[in-house]
């Protein structure tokens, strides 16, 4: 298992010239669901075929899978830490990076490192890893997500202290969701297989309810679906997404397979009845919502109309919806650009009202939005209450 | 004298031509921008209101040609941030401020809701009363005194509120509400007598 590698004495040297290491995670819902027993498995197989793997650090929950699952392989000594008056044992990342395996198993990203070391969460540590050339498997739970910390505290009434920034998980080359049914999982806690007999009834009393598993279940689907999306979108300058540059998705992107939604709203009172539609179609489709104004470039925006923009942030926050606020004088090309950014699949506009004189031989707005978007996004118009039923 | 008449027909033509379109422009302004002075909030909790406040309050707006605010108070514990997203709020509101709107929007009335999280009732209302300006509130006082705003809370409204507050305390008898109820499959307007 090469030691012949004049890099593995000074893993730092010629670093420049080195590769970054492949990331992959593997993803849960909740503890017991078989990301580290994956992890494990899949870097056996690896192994086996002939590469030089090394557990970096390794948490068996004193599981006994886990740990068979574990024989067999190179596992790399914990370092001692003091912290005050207690005893801790964490991975010992200079002597990984010592051993320059080709892949190391780094179990639990999200944790906090004993204060002292070289970082302060181990997800720092992968980081150093891979910029030593070394793949990584690593693990990680859902609520550790730091944009998801809260949804998930809402869904379940429990929060998680120990969080990492979305980036860690987006940084990853692969990400792999282990999947299990609310059902089985609580199955194997019942059965003594996540923790020891005498933790089981407060874990089913506490997290581990079929209502919290299945929401969990649902946000960790939804997590891998939309970092799938992100990595099947590739900036023409090779960015990543979110940074919304003109013109930055490539035209030609393969069309989303999940659905997303864009409302087109205006700072006025009347445009909250499209986002409550609006939102309660994304919720129906369990999606993302986007509230999209576009605004005639330089104009100020002030009073009545300042106030509405604060008034609808506002309402997006509270529904978890995004706000774009788009310059541009064509708003039909705007509309197209976003769309295409955020691979929305339903734009939702409201009913406008009868137009007159010369607007009269304009094409509708609905049908230049689909002409404009890319094949197959619907366009749905939300009738104004107050155009039909406004009379007693 | 034909070309008098014409030129008269003409310039009465044109003048009522303006006329129109000032009009039409000048309503149209109107149903964009309601007037940003006059505002009537109707601050509410949970999944009722009573009918009588509601009412009351479209009573009013109707007369003052003002907007109606009616405001869901939502309740964010402390265990997560105050300014988060509150989905399961966020599903008891909708209905009910749908549910007010369609009883506004056919009594003429412009609406311009909000949802305001708050810590409790009255840090929501308190962050409303920082955040917007209203010229009068309506608030129902609960019938129950188990669930909304408290007679504290409701004391603490007409010392700090900058406007006239209604209160109204609804009658033994009077037991219909505005519910978030789903009546029609759609989560729509429901009204009910308890």
């Amino acid at each position: 298992m090469g030691g012949e590698d004049p890099d593995r004495e000074h893993p730092q040297a010629g670093k420049a010239d080195q590769r970054q290491g492949h990331y992959k995670i593997f993803l849960g819902m909740a503890a017991g669901v078989g990301k580290t027993y994956r992890m494990l498995q899949e870097g056996k197989a690896e192994a086996e075929a002939g590469r030089d793997v090394v557990i970096g650090y390794l948490e068996p929950h004193k599981r006994e899978e886990t740990s068979a699952q574990a024989r067999g392989l190179e596992a790399l000594p914990r370092r001692p830490v003091q912290v005050r008056d207690v005893a801790v044992e964490e991975m010992d990342l200079p002597a990984l990076l010592a051993r320059a395996p080709e892949l190391a198993l780094i179990d639990e990203l999200a944790h906090t490192n004993a204060a002292g070391l070289e970082h302060e969460k181990r997800y720092e540590d992968i980081a150093e890893v891979l910029e030593a050339g070394i793949d990584v498997f690593s693990t990680v739970n859902v609520q550790h997500l730091e944009s998801l910390n809260d949804q998930v505290a809402e869904l379940t009434g429990v929060r998680v202290r120990e969080t990492v920034p979305d980036s860690a998980l987006g940084s990853a080359d692969e990400v792999v969701l282990i999947d299990l049914t609310p059902e089985t999982l609580i199955a194997r806690l019942q059965a003594g297989k996540i923790y020891p007999g005498e933790n089981i009834d407060a874990a089913l009393n506490n997290f581990f309810k079929i209502e919290n598993l299945a929401a969990l279940r649902e946000v960790s689907l939804r997590q891998v679906a939309e970092d799938v999306e992100s990595k099947r979108l590739v900036f023409s300058q090779g960015e990543p997404l979110g940074t919304r540059a003109e013109e930055g998705v490539s035209a030609d992107a393969p069309k989303a397979v999940g659905e997303r939604l864009l409302a087109l709203i205006r700072p006025q009172p009347n445009s909250q009845r499209l986002v409550r539609r609006a939102w309660r179609s994304a919720q129906r489709l369990g999606t993302d919502l986007d509230l999209l104004w576009v605004k005639a470039p330089g104009k100020p925006i002030e009073g009545e109309e300042e106030r509405q923009v604060t008034a609808l942030r506002q309402l997006a926050s509270v529904l978890g919806a995004h706000l774009l606020i788009e310059e541009h004088d064509d708003l039909v090309a705007a509309v197209a650009r976003v769309v295409r950014e955020r691979c929305s699949t339903y734009i939702m506009v409201g009913e406008s009202e009868p137009p007159r004189g010369l607007a009269r031989l304009r094409e509708p707005l609905p049908q230049r939005l689909m002409r404009a978007t890319p094949p197959g996004v619907d366009v749905r118009i939300v009738a104004h209450r107050g155009l039909k039923d406004g009379e007693q | 004298m034909i070309e008098h008449v014409l030129v008269g027909v003409a310039l009465v033509a044109g003048l009522a031509g303006g006329y129109l379109i000032a009009r039409s422009r000048l309503r149209g302004r109107r149903s964009e921008q309601p007037d940003a002075v006059h505002r009537i909030l109707l601050p509410f909790t949970g999944t009722e209101i009573s009918r009588r406040a509601v009412d009351a309050a479209l009573r009013l707006a109707r007369a003052e040609d003002a907007t109606l605010m009616p405001a869901y108070l939502a309740l964010v514990p402390k265990s997560l941030p105050l300014e988060c997203a509150i989905p399961n709020e966020a599903t008891k509101a909708m209905p009910m401020l749908e549910a007010i709107e369609q009883r506004a929007t056919a009594q003429g009335v412009p609406v311009d809701a909000r949802i305001e999280r708050g810590r409790s009732y009255r840090h929501a209302l308190a962050r409303l009363l920082e955040s917007e300006t209203f010229d009068r509130v309506v608030v129902s006082a609960s019938a129950t005194g188990t669930a909304g705003l408290s007679g504290d809370d409701l004391v603490w409204l007409l010392e700090k509120a900058p406007a006239e507050v209604l209160i109204l305390r609804p009658g033994p008898e009077d037991r219909r509400v505005v519910s978030a109820l789903p009546a029609n499959g759609d989560g729509e307007t429901s009204y009910r007598s308890r």
